[in-house]
C-alpha cells in the first residue's frame, strides 16, 4: 500500500460523513484533493509539522464534531512534542492518522528516522497516548477506521507519491469553505 | 494594579476563550488564572510553534484564541505565523513576556530580546508596548483590530511592566 491507497480508504470511510479533516502539506493534501475534495477538508499549504496541532486545536474547540488529522512521519518527527500535548489533552473526538512511509515524500523521498531505528508507535505510547494502533495493509486500516474514534493510528506504507494535480483553490477559499463546516453551530440532519 | 490581573481582565473583556501557553517566569501568575477560568480552554504546549498551530485549529472551530509566551518563542514561531496565519488570514492575539530588555539579569536573553521587535516588524505584526495603566485598553483595542482584519497582534510586556503595581 502506498499513501494514495491509504487516503482512498480514508476517503471511502469518512468522505460522506461530517468528519472535519486536516490534510498535511504537500502530496497528502494534493492526493486527498484528487480523491475526495470536500468543504470539510482543510488543505495545509505551509507550516510543515503542524497538522497534528491544528487538528488538536480544532478538536478541543469543537468537542461535538469528529476531527481527523492526516499527518506524516517526517512531519511528526518535526513536531514530536505535539504527541505529548495530544496525550495530555486526550480529546475523545480526535483521531490522528500518521501515514508512515519512512520518507519525506514531497521533497524527493529522502529517508526519515522511521526508516531507521525510530518507532512512532513507541513514541506515541511513550508520550502518553492511551489509544495507539499500527496497521500495514488495507484491511487492517479499514477495520481500525471503523472502530477507532480517537488516539493515534499509524499506517505503514511504501514511500511513493501518485501523480496528481496541484490544488486549484487559493488559501482564502480553502479556509472560508472549511469554516462554513467547522466554525458554525452544527445541526445534524 | 496587578500586572497579571490587568492582562487577564483585558483577555476576558476581549472575549478570548482559548489560550495556549508556554511558560515564562513573568507569566507564572497569569497562567494559573487562565487555567482556572471555566470559560477559557487552556492548553499547555511544548513549544511555541506547536501552540500557533493549536490556536489556528481553535480559530477554525469558532474560538477566539491567544497564545502566551516568552519572546524567545517568537524564534520558532515565524514559519507558522507566515505560512499558516498570514497565508490564511488567521487572527491571533500574542501575549509576550519581553525579556532581554532594560533590567534583564540574564545575558543570554539579550540577543533575542533586542531582535524581537524587528522580527515582528518583518512579519507585519503590529507590536504594542503598553505600560500598566494603558495595558487593558491597549490589549482590547489590539485584539479587536486583529480579529476584524484577520491579522495578528503582539503585546510586548517588558520586565518593567511586570514589576509595576
Amino acid at each position: 500500500m502506498i499513501r494514495y491507497g491509504a487516503l482512498e480508504i480514508l476517503a471511502e470511510k469518512e468522505g460522506d460523513k461530517d468528519t472535519l479533516i486536516i490534510a498535511n502539506i504537500g502530496f497528502p493534501s494534493k492526493e486527498l484533493y484528487k480523491i475526495c475534495d470536500r468543504k470539510a477538508n482543510f488543505y495545509m499549504l505551509g507550516s510543515m509539522g503542524l497538522s497534528s496541532s491544528i487538528g488538536l486545536g480544532l478538536a478541543l474547540a469543537r468537542p461535538d464534531r469528529k476531527v481527523l488529522a492526516i499527518d506524516g512521519d517526517g512531519s511528526v518527527l518535526m513536531n514530536m512534542g505535539s504527541l505529548a500535548t495530544i496525550a495530555n489533552q486526550h480529546p475523545d473526538n480526535y483521531l490522528l492518522v500518521i501515514i508512515d512511509n519512512g520518507a519525506y515524500g514531497s521533497t524527493g523521498n529522502q529517508i526519515t528516522a522511521t526508516a531507521g531505528l525510530t518507532d512512532l508507535k513507541e513514541v506515541a505510547l511513550g508520550a502518553g497516548v492511551q489509544n495507539v494502533a499500527m496497521v500495514s495493509d488495507e484491511s487492517g486500516l479499514k477495520k481500525k477506521l471503523d472502530t477507532m474514534d480517537n488516539g493515534v493510528l499509524i499506517v505503514e506504507t511504501e514511500p511513493r507519491n501518485k501523480k496528481v494535480p496541484v490544488i486549484q483553490l487559493c488559501p482564502a477559499d480553502i479556509i472560508e469553505r472549511f469554516m462554513e463546516k467547522s466554525a458554525l453551530p452544527f445541526h445534524s440532519g | 494594579m496587578d500586572p497579571s490581573q490587568e492582562v487577564f481582565k483585558a483577555i476576558k473583556e476581549s472575549g478570548i476563550d482559548f489560550i495556549v501557553s508556554v511558560p515564562c517566569a513573568n507569566l507564572q501568575k497569569l497562567i494559573p488564572m487562565v487555567d482556572s477560568d471555566p470559560d477559557i480552554i487552556h492548553v499547555a504546549a511544548t513549544r511555541e510553534e506547536e501552540g500557533i498551530g493549536i490556536c489556528a485549529g481553535a480559530y477554525m472551530g469558532g474560538k477566539k484564541p491567544a497564545i502566551m509566551m516568552q519572546n524567545s518563542g517568537m524564534g520558532n514561531s515565524i514559519n507558522a505565523l507566515a505560512s499558516l496565519n498570514h497565508l490564511y488570514k488567521i487572527p491571533l492575539l500574542i501575549i509576550i513576556s519581553h525579556r532581554g530588555v532594560e533590567g534583564e539579569p540574564i545575558c543570554a536573553q539579550v540577543p533575542m530580546g533586542e531582535k524581537t521587535p524587528l522580527l515582528l516588524e518583518v512579519l507585519d505584526i503590529p507590536a504594542y508596548k503598553p505600560n500598566l495603566a494603558q495595558a487593558k485598553k491597549t490589549i482590547e483595542k489590539a485584539t479587536k483590530k486583529a480579529f476584524e482584519e484577520g491579522k495578528q497582534a503582539a503585546i510586548l510586556l517588558s520586565i518593567d511592566f511586570w514589576r509595576e503595581s
